[in-house]
C-alpha cells in the first residue's frame, strides 16, 4: 500500500503538469501529514513515469538555495529535484505560454559534471575540482499548485516546480571564475527586473552542488559525470506573461533570452 | 541666503554636533523644495570649508529602483564628500560620531578628466575614468529614525557618513559595469549580494547623471575627485562591533569595523 499513495500523489502531480491547471496542495486534503522523506518516494514515482514514458534526466537542479527561501520555508537545506528533456528550450527560443501554469523566471548557473561526485563530506572545493564546465540558464519554475501556495512536502513531491530551462551555449571552464562573484541581471522586455550574485545560492553556487551530494548519499545515490545541474536561483523568481523578451546577463558567461508566446 | 535655508542648516549642523536627530524639515515645511534642500545642504558645506575641511568628491544617492520607489522619486539626488569623512580600508568607525549609521557596498569612480554637464553621456563617463575601486559608504541621517523623505535627505548631505576604499585601482577596460558582481557580509556571514546594474541599471550612468545635475548649480566633476556611484544593495544597519565586508568581481574588497 506504502508505495501505492506516493504513485497516486505522483499521478495527480503529473495529470495537473499534463493539463496544465492548478490544483490544491497535497497537504491540504490528500495527505495531510505527508513527510519530506515521503515526499521525495512521491518525487520519486513522478521521476520513474517519466522514465517510462521515454523520457530522459538531463539532471538534478536545486531549490530553495537562498537564505530568504531557507527562511520563508523555514528549512535548513535546500532541495532538489530533476530536469527532463522535453523541458529543454533554446537559448533565443519561444515557450509557449499555454503550455504552462503560472511560470516565473529565475537567473542560475549550471554545473556540467566532469566525474562522478559522491558524498557525504563533499565540499564546494572538491565539486569545482570535478567540474568540466559551467554556463547560464534560465529556469522556469511553474508549480502545479494554486498561488504557487505549498509547504516544503508539496514541493519536494512536485519535483521542485521544475518546468522548463534555456540553458546558456557557451561552456566555460570553472577556474577562469570566482563563481560567487559572477553578477546576473534579470530583464523582461529591457527593464531590469532583477539581479544578484552567485553568492546569493548557499554562499557559493558549487556549495549547492556539494550538498546535492550530501543529500544523495544518504539515499546510497551519487552525481554522476555528464550531470547538468542548475545549482540554485542568483535572482528573484519574476512572473512571466505573453510577450516577454527575457534575458539573463551573467558576467563573463555570457547572455541567455527567450520569448514567451501565447 | 534666506533665513529659513539658514535655520535649517543650523538645525542639521547642531543634529550632527550633539548626535540628537531632529524631526523631518518636510514635516516642519511642506513648502521646501529640493532646490530649497540643495541650498541647505550647500550652506552646511560652506561652513564645513570654512573650518578648514575640503571637499574630496560626491556620491551619488536613491540610485536604486527599490529606494526611489519608496521616497516616490524618479531622480537620484548627492552630497558632497569631505576629507574627514575618509576612513582607511579595514579600519574602524566610532560608533559614537555616528546617529544610526547603516552601511552600504557601491562602486568609487576617481576622474583623470573634469565632467562638466549638461549632455554628459555614460560613455563620456568611461572616457573620463582613470579607474575603479570597491567602497564601503557609511550612510547615517540627522533625521530621526531616518524618517526621510527627498528633501530631508537632500539638505542632509544626502545622508551622508563616512566611506572607506579598498581593493585595488581597476581601469574600466574589459570590465562590464553592470554585471560586476558584489558580496555583502557582516560579521562574516552573507547579508546580501548585488550587482552594477543595481545603481540605475550602470553605475556609470549615475555619474553622468551626476555630471549633469550639477551643471544645474554650476558646479563640475573635477580630475582627482571621488564619485560614490550608489549602492548595489540595500543598506545594512551598523552597531558597536560589527565588522563589514564587500568582495566584489575584478576590483577585491573593501572592510569597515564598528
Amino acid at each position: 500500500m506504502s508505495t501505492k499513495i506516493y504513485k497516486n500523489i505522483a499521478d495527480y502531480l503529473v495529470a495537473a503538469e499534463v493539463e496544465k491547471r492548478e490544483v490544491l496542495k497535497v497537504t491540504a486534503e490528500l495527505k495531510p501529514d505527508l513527510t519530506v522523506e515521503e515526499a521525495y518516494l512521491v518525487q520519486q514515482e513522478l521521476v520513474r513515469t517519466k522514465l517510462e514514458e521515454g523520457r530522459r534526466i538531463v539532471g538534478p537542479k536545486m531549490g530553495l538555495t537562498s537564505k530568504a527561501k531557507m527562511k520563508q520555508m523555514g528549512v535548513e537545506e535546500p532541495i532538489y529535484g530533476y530536469v527532463f528533456d522535453y523541458m529543454l528550450i533554446h537559448n533565443g527560443g519561444k515557450v509557449p505560454f499555454h503550455d504552462l501554469i503560472h511560470p516565473k523566471v529565475e537567473a542560475e548557473i549550471v554545473f556540467l559534471i566532469g566525474e562522478d561526485i559522491e558524498g557525504p563530506g563533499i565540499t564546494g572545493a572538491q565539486v569545482l575540482a570535478k567540474t568540466q564546465a559551467v554556463l547560464p540558464a534560465l529556469e522556469i519554475i511553474d508549480s502545479r499548485y494554486e498561488n504557487f501556495n505549498f509547504t516544503l512536502p508539496d514541493v519536494v513531491a512536485d519535483n521542485a516546480s521544475t518546468s522548463r530551462v534555456v540553458f546558456g551555449t557557451t561552456l566555460k571552464s570553472p577556474e577562469q571564475f570566482e563563481l560567487d562573484l559572477v553578477g546576473a541581471t534579470l530583464s523582461i522586455n529591457g527593464e531590469i527586473k532583477d539581479l544578484g550574485a552567485g553568492a546569493a545560492v548557499l554562499g557559493h553556487p558549487a556549495n549547492a552542488i556539494a550538498m546535492l551530494a550530501n543529500m544523495l548519499a544518504k539515499k546510497g545515490e551519487k552525481i554522476r559525470k555528464g550531470d547538468v545541474i542548475l545549482s540554485g536561483a542568483l535572482t528573484g523568481a519574476v512572473m512571466l506573461n505573453v510577450g516577454d523578451y527575457v534575458s539573463g546577463k551573467f558576467d563573463g558567461l555570457g547572455e541567455v533570452t527567450f520569448t514567451v508566446i501565447e | 541666503m534666506t533665513t529659513k535655508i539658514k535655520d535649517y542648516a543650523d538645525q542639521l549642523a547642531a543634529a550632527e554636533a550633539t548626535r540628537i536627530g531632529i524631526a523631518p524639515l518636510s514635516e516642519m515645511d511642506d513648502k521646501l523644495t529640493v532646490n530649497d534642500a540643495y541650498s541647505i545642504q550647500l550652506e552646511n558645506i560652506h561652513r564645513k570649508l570654512e573650518q578648514g575641511h575640503k571637499i574630496v568628491g560626491k556620491k551619488i544617492g536613491l540610485t536604486s529602483l527599490a529606494m526611489q520607489t519608496l521616497l516616490g522619486v524618479n531622480e537620484p539626488d548627492y552630497g558632497h564628500l569631505l576629507d574627514c569623512m575618509v576612513v582607511e580600508n579595514g579600519g574602524r568607525v566610532s560608533i559614537e560620531k555616528t546617529l544610526q549609521p547603516k552601511v552600504e557596498a557601491e562602486i568609487a569612480f576617481v576622474l583623470k578628466k573634469d565632467l562638466q554637464g549638461p549632455n554628459v553621456t555614460t560613455l563620456d563617463v568611461l572616457q573620463a575614468t582613470e579607474y575603479i575601486v570597491p567602497a564601503l559608504e557609511i550612510v547615517d541621517s540627522r533625521i530621526t529614525d531616518w524618517k526621510i523623505k527627498l528633501t530631508d535627505t537632500v539638505a542632509d548631505n544626502a545622508s551622508s557618513g563616512f566611506y572607506v576604499l579598498g581593493g585595488k585601482p581597476t581601469k574600466i577596460e574589459d570590465i562590464d559595469l553592470e554585471l560586476i558582481g558584489m558580496v555583502f557580509s557582516k560579521n562574516g556571514e552573507v547579508v546580501n549580494t548585488g550587482v552594477g546594474a543595481a545603481a540605475l541599471g550602470n553605475p556609470a550612468s549615475c555619474v553622468a547623471w551626476l555630471a549633469n545635475r550639477l551643471s544645474d548649480f554650476d558646479i563640475s566633476l573635477k580630475a582627482g575627485e571621488v564619485i560614490l556611484s550608489g549602492a548595489l544593495s540595500a543598506a545594512i544597519e551598523a552597531k558597536k562591533g560589527d565588522f563589514f565586508t564587500a568582495r566584489f568581481a575584478h576590483l577585491g574588497q573593501v572592510s569597515v569595523q564598528f
